[in-house]
């Protein structure tokens, strides 16, 4: 059974139909991209699934069950959590306050303050510091600790390396690698086309509000994938 | 001199015990709760009572009477400010303005118009006092009340800092849908938090009917000095809203020491000479204004 499935999810954002449709799996401890343009409804599709937004329609399984209608603090507690996009820290709290706030829904797993700093270890020094006076790579890795402090089953990361410099997602990533070996199911969204095709086993393509591309990593030529995440043909080009 | 600079200190006691729940709430709900006053008078009315018809003495009263007021803490955010917030960000203050008119007419209809105090059912505390070095005497209940402000505040800041749902109340205040996405019940946090704030409004309540007399249309000038005293000491902080109480109450008692009159003006002019300096100290009207927008 897939950790995660999505069975035809509609959203609405007052008259935007920003999610159409939409179907895919994700299996266990299986760790897939979600790509597309700016607009195409990532983000809205991972706060669907992490709760912040309610569906128009459709089906959101976690396990085989559906949560559809599960308010999203409760959605944590059932092992959902997500690093959301720009994230959105409590800037008037230390590093440690942060992360601990992720044990709120008492699941029980691994992760604790220790275990976080030692996977990020830029963070140890700034345990006792306000976030707000971080660095860009240390607020991000303190914004995936607070989701790792919560012991998810499925990881929804947004954008992950936004506004970050090149050497301080490249950290980002190698602190993540060990985090995907490691048998966690991650669903990320990722702009860096070449990154995400290189840390992701498959693939899954949005084009405003649709899923129009789905595959292995290994086998989807790139090119099928840009013209995917483009939309194909001259009319996009004359837009 | 000195013992007029005690007695201030000790009454500021009192303004910061019932400015604590306004600026508690005003921080982590972004609520300006106009029936504040009210809600205390409420509950000297509601210990009275206990206290008239069943014998019991207020202090045993209020075993009954602050989870009372937690509980209607509780209801209020979950039935009227948290519909009142999601209109927008002035309807909570109009809210509670006619919360405040309820109350005050109900109570008025209730109890009429007599002046009541609880100071008849504690015994001899009321005018007990405590001689300082120095020939100074100062009562035992505005010491008590004095302490019972530094714990209540105390209290509020460690139970903020150090526990879980301390935690979760300020996150939610901060941004309470990444609060739902971390697993925080934001609804309940916030529900929680008023409960806390309405509590502390009861122990205000409790020390306005012991130390003075009230009636039903008291609550506007409690509601007054809370307001004061938590703009003196920059809304939201724990530790200033003690200093503002005291330095609220040490202009009135120095002024009414000039003048009869002088208590409230001094009170006042305190108020607003501290509000333009912090408007100066911001840059102004103009930038105040253009902050909001």
């Amino acid at each position: 059974m897939s950790a995660l499935a999505v069975q035809g999810l509609n959203l609405h954002h007052g008259l935007l139909h920003a999610v159409r449709d939409v179907s895919f799996a994700v299996g266990n401890g299986e760790v897939v991209a979600l790509v597309g343009a700016n607009g195409a409804g990532k983000t809205t599709l991972l706060r669907a699934i992490a709760g912040a937004h309610r569906p128009t329609s459709g089906v959101i399984a976690l396990d085989g069950k559906d949560i559809a209608h599960v308010p999203a603090h409760r959605r944590v507690g059932m092992g959902i959590a997500l690093v959301p996009e720009g994230r959105k820290l409590f800037t008037q709290m230390t590093v440690e306050e942060n992360l601990l706030l992720g044990r709120m829904a008492r699941r029980p797993g691994p992760w604790t303050v220790e275990k976080v700093i030692e996977t990020f270890p830029n963070l140890g020094p700034r345990r006792r510091a306000k976030t707000g006076t971080l660095s860009g790579g240390e607020q991000q890795a303190t914004a995936i600790g607070r989701a790792l402090m919560s012991n998810p089953s499925v990881l929804l990361l947004d954008e992950v390396s936004l506004g970050l410099s090149p050497i301080a997602v490249e950290r980002l990533y190698e602190s993540l690698r060990t985090l995907m070996q490691s048998g966690t199911t991650i669903l990320l969204v990722e702009q860096d086309l070449g990154r995400a095709m290189r840390v992701a086993s498959r693939v899954i393509c949005m084009l405003e509000g649709r899923l129009v591309l789905e595959g292995s990593t290994t086998s989807l030529p790139r090119e099928k994938i840009t013209e995917a995440y483009f939309g194909s043909g001259h009319e996009r080009a004359m837009a | 001199m000195i013992n007029t600079i005690i007695q201030g200190v000790l009454l500021g006691g009192y303004y910061a015990l019932i400015a604590a729940g306004l600026s508690f709430m005003f921080s982590v709900m972004r609520i300006i709760n106009l029936a504040h006053g009210s809600l205390a008078v409420l509950a000297a009315y509601l210990l009275l009572v206990l206290a008239q018809s069943f014998g019991i003495s207020p202090f045993l009263g209020l075993i009954i009477v602050l989870p009372a007021m937690a509980a209607l803490g509780f209801l209020l955010q979950r039935f009227v400010l948290d519909r009142a917030l999601r209109a927008g960000q002035l309807v909570p203050i109009l809210a509670t303005f006619g919360l405040a008119i309820v109350i005050d007419n109900a109570l008025f209809e209730g109890f009429g118009a007599n002046t009541r105090s609880l100071s008849n059912y504690i015994g001899t505390l009321s005018y007990d006092s405590i001689e300082l070095p120095g020939g100074i005497y100062v009562g035992e209940l505005s010491v008590g009340v004095f302490v019972l402000a530094i714990v209540v505040l105390g209290g509020l800041q460690l139970f903020l800092s150090f526990t879980s749902y301390g935690r979760a109340i300020r996150a939610t205040s901060e941004d309470p849908d990444t609060a739902s996405l971390v697993g925080i019940n934001a609804r309940m946090a916030t529900a929680v938090a008023s409960a806390i704030a309405l509590a502390t409004v009861g122990l205000a309540g409790a020390a306005l009917g012991m130390r003075a007399t009230f009636d039903a249309y008291t609550g506007a000038s409690q509601l007054l000095f809370a307001f004061e005293a938590a703009v003196i000491g920059g809304a939201g902080s724990v530790w200033g809203t003690l200093i503002g109480g005291i330095i609220l109450a040490l202009a009135q008692t120095l002024g009414a020491k000039v003048s009869p009159l002088g208590f409230l003006i001094a009170g006042h002019g305190i108020f607003l000479v501290v509000l333009f300096a912090r408007i100066w100290l911001a840059g102004g009207v103009m930038a105040l204004l253009r902050r909001r927008a």
